[in-house]
């Protein structure tokens, strides 16, 4: 196990000093258009000291707390795929040159993160785009440079929001994985510290600048209530046994209908999704027609475009393509990549604006299986292309 | 281009304010490489100077309003090899299209002092109801770098790219913080077209639906959403009745609020 350490605010202060001297973007939590959100940050000063969020489904709103924690807060709409996977990135261009043209290869960034404020499911949530983009025969070379030179500075949740599920997901809270750094936040009456430890050799060198104190053992142990105490505030939660079975078996599921009814196909989940990583490639002009680019912009699986292939689109309606989502994320997913899409985060659940929950659809899709209430929308879902 | 004669391009104005237009001169920076590439031939926004169709692109700004207009339209389309209709009064009938949904011979009568000078058709309508239309690009007023894109994409024959999906998607692209989640704000984004970058968003403010309905837009779902943050009928029904009001799904939704209103 690795040895924890205590720091005060000044000695947070103090690795951020550190990764910023070592060359590092620091990317953390800080208060914007009344949502907590990630951004460059230069100092505790742009933390969200004393903000907290309370969610709901559609429903997000930032509360002032009554402390100065910096962390105090569940997750935000960002996530750190911004970062490592942007929302629009040039991938070439092409110049004309007489009858033929030049290709110019954009370079893959060697930007180097340090993400401040990372949650245990938000690291599971990278773990898994690592899978997508690096693993197979088509690594995506860009996101391999920024990832390979981001450093992560993770954080115990203290609390959780009422749309948080990541026990169920075994996402967290704790940090297990995936960090170089993991604080604590400890703040009562009488003292406002972190508890730190490393959790790579990274992590352990920068660990050593910061000339942290030992933790004692009330430290730890207070640690792991913080972390216990945490676990039990889970406001959602998702029976996972058997979902992938249970969500191929009802594909013509009733709930399907009632689904679409609400969704408004806006794409706001997989938008917010730290994992969902689906792009479009969009090729442009420019007046002369002299120069060419071409650009990756995040897409989803909810725009018509997506599933637009020769002869037309192959998911028109609203409820084909919630469908395809969540079974891809919960079911799919797995065969895929070996592991579920969903890390429990919440995100789509808040940023749905109508508020749509898919923990509470895939609950009703379990009570009414068939045998059970022999719900199904018999064979309307199987001629799903109009 | 020396030797090689340019396209013809012209611009038409019907019932608008002249803001899409506009948006040609507001190029600035594209406005040289464009002159380079297209002759601008009939553009009296631009310029007195007009030269004989057959035109190989025409703009087409503003509503059919008036029967001369209803005419007019047609001699426009047999002179314009592609046709491209810019902005919302032009794609849907635009905020005058507000007369669509009452007798407009009522307020001819109370405007105007001699109301028999006025030859107005009771409904404001996009152009598509009365000719074939090669693209529509939408927007009150039009995306300068949208009406860039668009005449780039015409003269390589290419496809243009104007997303129809939510303006959602460009929120979060710019990482702007959602109004309607975070601050309960009205917003009109889920169900309209991208193209303007999520402005109103961007800037705090709930989108106002310029752009006009997105693909599938379920209006219905966020009317019940207005409705459950405390919107009553009478503000849904303005929501969807802006100046994209005369777009059929838009439409729907403000006459289904309409009718409530009136049964409370």
């Amino acid at each position: 196990m690795n040895k924890s350490e205590v720091i005060d605010k000044e000695g947070l202060n103090r690795l951020i000093q550190i990764l910023i001297g070592r060359g590092y973007e620091v990317v953390g939590p800080t208060v914007r258009d009344e949502a907590i959100i990630y951004d460059q940050v230069f100092s505790i000063e742009d933390f969200p000291a004393g903000w907290t969020d309370e969610q709901e489904g559609g429903i997000y709103r930032l509360k002032k707390r009554s402390d100065e924690a910096l962390f105090g807060y569940n997750l935000g709409p960002h996530s750190w795929k911004k970062f490592l996977h942007p929302p629009e990135r040039k991938l070439w261009q092409a110049q004309k040159e007489g009858l033929d043209f030049d290709i110019i290869p954009e370079k893959p960034e060697h930007k180097k993160y340090a993400f401040l404020g990372a949650r245990s499911c938000e690291l599971h949530a990278v773990a898994i785009q690592d899978k997508v983009f690096m693993q197979g025969t088509h690594t995506d070379l860009h996101y391999q440079a920024l990832r390979k030179n981001a450093l992560f500075v993770a954080v115990n949740c203290g609390q959780a929001a009422s749309t948080c599920f990541c026990v169920s997901m075994q996402t967290g809270p704790e940090v297990e994985n995936g960090h170089d750094l993991v604080l604590t936040e400890v703040l009562d009456d009488k003292r406002h510290d972190f508890l730190i430890e490393a959790g790579s050799e990274a992590g352990k060198n920068i660990l050593k600048e910061v000339k942290a104190k030992p933790a004692g053992e009330g430290d730890i142990k207070k640690t792991k209530e913080i972390i216990a105490n945490t676990a039990t505030q889970m406001g959602r939660k998702m029976d996972t046994e058997n979902i992938k079975e249970l969500l191929y078996e009802n594909l013509n599921h009733l709930n399907w209908d009632k689904i679409a009814e609400r969704c408004l196909s806006c794409a706001n989940c997989t938008m917010v999704c730290p994992t969902c990583f689906c792009s479009t490639v969009e090729d442009v002009t420019d007046i002369t027609g002299e120069h060419a680019e071409r650009w990756q912009k995040w897409d989803s699986c909810f725009t018509m475009d997506f599933s637009s292939i020769h002869g037309g689109v192959v998911r028109n309606s609203t409820k084909s393509r919630y469908r395809q989502w969540m079974v891809h994320k919960l079911a799919s997913w797995q065969d895929q990549f070996d592991t579920s899409g969903c890390v429990g985060c919440g995100r789509c659940i808040t940023w749905c604006p109508v508020g749509i929950d898919l923990t509470q659809e895939v609950g009703l899709i379990r009570k009414s299986e068939p045998g059970q209430s022999g719900i199904l929308s018999g064979n309307e879902g199987q001629n799903e292309n109009s | 281009m020396s030797g090689k004669t340019k396209p013809k391009l012209a611009v038409w104005k019907f019932a608008s304010c002249d803001g899409c237009q506009l948006s040609l001169l507001d190029c600035e920076d594209e406005l040289l490489a464009i002159t380079q590439e297209i002759e601008i031939a009939n553009f009296p926004e631009a310029s007195r100077a007009v030269v004989k169709g057959p035109y190989d692109l025409s703009l087409v700004e503003g509503s059919i309003t008036t029967p001369h207009d209803a005419e007019r339209i047609h001699q426009i389309r047999r002179s314009s090899k592609f046709l491209i209709t810019i902005g919302a009064c032009a794609t849907s009938g635009g905020i005058q299209a507000l007369r669509n949904f009452k007798d407009v011979n009522e307020f001819i009568s109370i405007v105007y002092a001699t109301p028999a000078y006025i030859d107005s058709l009771q409904k404001s309508t996009p152009i598509s109801e009365h000719i074939k239309v090669d693209f529509e690009l939408r927007g009150c007023p039009i995306n300068k770098m949208q009406l860039v894109e668009v005449i780039s994409a015409f003269l390589k024959g290419r496809k243009p790219n104007t997303p129809a999906h939510s303006t959602c998607v460009d929120c979060k692209r710019r990482g702007t913080v959602c109004v309607m989640v975070a601050q309960g704000k009205m917003c009109m984004g889920p169900v309209t077209h991208a193209g303007c970058e999520a402005l109103c968003p961007t800037y705090n403010r709930g989108c106002f639906g310029c752009f006009g309905p997105k693909e599938t837009p379920n209006t219905s779902s966020l009317s019940s959403e207005f409705n459950a943050m405390g919107a009553d009928n009478d503000e849904i029904m303005r929501a969807f009745r802006g100046y994209n009001a005369y777009a059929e799904p838009f439409r729907k939704e403000s006459e289904l609020h309409e009718k409530e209103n009136k049964n409370h």
